[in-house]
């Protein structure tokens, strides 16, 4: 088993051992001061979609290793100057860095990328398709809660169809035998949901109590003037994390969000301040395992 | 003068002919047909067994001409539909500028004169610039040499449009052509909602996009007694919409891309913008519902929907790249596909190219292998395997969804009015 070299476009990518392995290597490194192996490397960030969260955690983990980081924000779409997106790749590959981490806010274009390049390329977000290091750091913080991610029921909340969190993490969550549930309005569900493995609620308050993970995804602002839900308030009051629903879930529980959080759309601060809740171990968690992951695909021997 | 075509197979399944014999041409039309026997009046071409059909008949073809010649030209266009057994094609009217006046109608007929390879029938604009608000301006269009209208690439949104569109045609006889997307249920969609856009992370625009106006338009036919030509299905329930329409008797028909009979959306799993289209391709069970209508005679015909698209129209992001696909030359060696799967009879094949588009167009002088007639004919050796390569392709565009298909059979020459414009070994020989 290795990761030499491989890209990471999303977590079929992995097996169910290699996503093991790197949640006991990023265990063995968590909090440690290794010392920097990969001073000789490289690595491009390309963010064609603005992100300060993932970024910043790829940046940092960038950082633990020695890695010289090429940073490329680049918000203007491909076409707007003249170049495509994948002659912006062919150009990066060219200046010879080690590994690509790419986000773009259209769905697949890591993957394509990833078939014209010959360095390893790492999906930070694509569209609605995948995000594969944010379902790895939520997976890693949810065994590090519980020892385990078998037989738990994970409830996956909010906007489904335009969450690439949410698709990554119902595979890995899957594979790794959680029972996940999405809820939130039918307009936010993606068609023939329950035909990716999970079951469909739409009634928070019928499943809430059950639940051993509540995965809170962001709202987006633009929603409710889309004919998706009527306005971002009465979605608070059907599907927000308030003090009440705060009440009815499970002591043992934990709650977590990718961020960044919409406070008081679909977390009030109460649940924020809550310590059932996750957020900040799982920003933690993010580089820590971006962390292993980068040093694998690199690979600290090569 | 007089050309025979001997040791033939004939086939036209409008007539149930098949067998041996020879086509006996003059002046441009067939003079006689002679089955079982050998004429040797005249000019006489060998065409050692191979099927004779009638010259294929498109209805839905992209030339792009005026105004987009870097991705086709009538020229090009005309030697890629006669490399795919073409003899006839309509072209529709979302050129630049739009064909909804008889100066741009006749500017194509021009064209057609000078660079034709083929017989080419434009279609008119049913709205202004495509924009439906205000109707084209008809009669010229119509007298100029239109055969149909629509506004192709665009829904006509308005209801009332197409209401008084479908009255105001009545008076020519010639048919509406809808393309049947509402495109407040498209959005921003870009291809067919279902499990696999819900996995890949694409915006999915539903069948009920096609759906709602097939029975929209139905109705409209059905009140105004207008004949319409329903384009490019792909949704199973649109066909089930019309099957029940033309129990009913309405003058309605309807058409399928040989991609729709082919494909479906799990091609779109690597984001390939090969596969992109309008409408989309949709599930498994879209497709045989397809074939099945097809062969049922519930969708009348084959077209292609040929759209040619240059290399930086589709070498973009998936949501970003053009809508459309070439067909014209692979038409006939990909739904063979669906007679050797034995989905397709070969007749009604053959029928959906030729006899079938000519009907609903109304081109009584030709589609069929008979006695005055055009001598429009597609020749086709049923055992001759090659492999699909764009880059042997007359058109001037490369965008194929069939690239390295395995095909059995491939057309071999076409003839229109008794001279042959295309041979395989020789090319275009016009």
């Amino acid at each position: 088993m290795s990761l030499v070299r491989r890209s990471l476009i999303d977590t079929p990518d992995l097996s169910r051992d290699e996503i093991i392995f790197l949640f006991d290597e990023t265990r063995k490194l968590k909090g440690s001061t290794e010392n920097r192996p990969l001073t000789h490397k490289s690595v491009a960030l390309i963010f064609f979609e603005a992100s300060t969260r993932t970024r910043t955690s790829f940046e940092m983990a960038a950082f633990r290793l020695g890695l010289r980081v090429l940073n490329l924000e680049a918000t203007a779409s491909s076409a707007q100057k003249g170049e495509t997106i994948f002659d912006t790749a062919r150009n990066i590959e060219a200046l010879s860095p080690d590994a690509m981490v790419i986000r773009h806010s259209g769905s697949g274009i890591p993957a394509q990328i990833s078939k014209l390049v010959k360095i390893p390329v790492i999906n930070a977000g694509d569209g609605f398709h995948a995000h594969p290091t944010q379902a790895l750091l939520d997976g890693f913080t949810i065994r590090e809660k519980f020892g385990k991610i078998e037989g738990l029921k994970v409830l996956i909340l909010g906007d489904i169809a335009h969450s690439r969190v949410a698709r990554s993490n119902i595979h890995l969550l899957r594979m790794f035998g959680a029972k996940v549930t999405v809820c939130g309005p039918p307009t936010l569900i993606p068609p023939l949901a329950t035909e990716l493995g999970v079951e469909v609620k739409y009634n928070l308050d019928e499943v809430l109590h059950q639940m051993d993970v509540v995965m809170v995804l962001r709202m987006q602002m633009e929603r409710q003037n889309s004919f998706q839900i009527p306005s971002l308030k009465e979605y608070t009051n059907r599907y927000g994390i308030t003090a009440e629903r705060l009440a009815k879930i499970k002591s043992d529980a934990v709650i977590m969000h990718p961020g960044p959080v919409n406070r008081g759309v679909e977390m009030m601060s109460v649940a924020l301040r809550d310590p059932r809740c996750q957020v900040m171990d799982q920003v933690r968690n993010g580089v820590w395992l971006r962390t292993v992951l980068l040093r694998e695909i690199l690979g600290v021997n090569q | 003068m007089t050309t025979t075509f001997i040791n033939a197979q004939l086939f036209d399944p409008s007539q149930r002919l098949r067998g041996n014999g020879s086509v006996v041409v003059e002046g441009g039309k067939i003079l006689d047909v002679l089955l079982d026997k050998n004429a040797d009046s005249g000019k006489i071409v060998d065409l050692k067994g191979q099927y004779l059909m009638p010259g294929f008949v498109d209805l839905h073809v992209h030339l792009r001409e005026p105004g987009q010649e870097h991705k086709e030209t009538i020229g090009t266009g005309t030697r890629a539909a006669a490399a795919g057994g073409f003899t006839t094609i309509c072209c529709m009217p979302n050129t630049n500028p739009v064909n909804d006046s008889s100066f741009v109608t006749q500017y194509i007929m021009e064209k057609v004169h000078q660079q034709g390879v083929v017989r080419v029938h434009p279609i008119g604009a049913i709205s202004k610039n495509l924009e439906g608000q205000t109707m084209a301006a008809i009669h010229g269009l119509i007298e100029s040499g239109c055969v149909a209208l629509s506004d192709d690439g665009r829904c006509v949104m308005n209801a009332y449009l197409m209401r008084k569109t479908m009255e105001y045609l009545k008076s020519y006889d010639i048919p509406v052509i809808e393309h049947c997307e509402d495109e407040n249920l498209v959005g921003r969609g870009c291809m067919n909602e279902g499990l696999v856009s819900s996995q890949i992370g694409l915006r999915g625009i539903p069948h009920a996009a096609e759906d709602v106006i097939v029975s929209r338009d139905i109705s409209l036919s059905a009140h105004t007694e207008g004949r319409l030509h329903l384009a490019h299905l792909s949704s199973k329930n649109a066909v089930e919409s019309i099957a029940h329409a033309k129990a009913r008797g309405l003058k309605v028909s309807g058409e399928v891309t040989p991609h729709h009979l082919l494909l479906t959306d799990e091609s779109l799993r690597g984001y390939d913008t090969s596969f992109k289209m309008a409408p989309p391709l949709r599930t498994e069970a879209d497709r045989r519902a397809l074939v099945k209508a097809l062969q049922a005679g519930v969708i009348d015909c084959i077209a292609t929907d040929h759209a040619p698209h240059v290399e930086e129209d589709k070498d973009v992001e998936f949501e970003a790249a053009a809508n459309g696909v070439v067909g014209l030359e692979t038409a006939f060696s990909v739904c063979h596909k669906l007679v050797e799967q034995k989905e397709l009879t070969l007749e009604r094949l053959v029928e959906s190219l030729t006899f079938s588009p000519a009907k609903i167009f109304k081109f009584s002088d030709r589609g069929q292998i008979k006695k005055g007639l055009l001598a429009d004919f597609a020749v086709a050796d049923l055992n001759r395997p090659g492999r699909v390569s764009s880059s042997s392709f007359f058109s001037k565009s490369r965008n194929t969804p069939f690239e390295g298909w395995e095909v059995k059979v491939q057309i071999t020459s076409t003839i229109v009015g008794g001279e042959e414009v295309f041979n395989i070994e020789k090319g275009i020989t016009l």
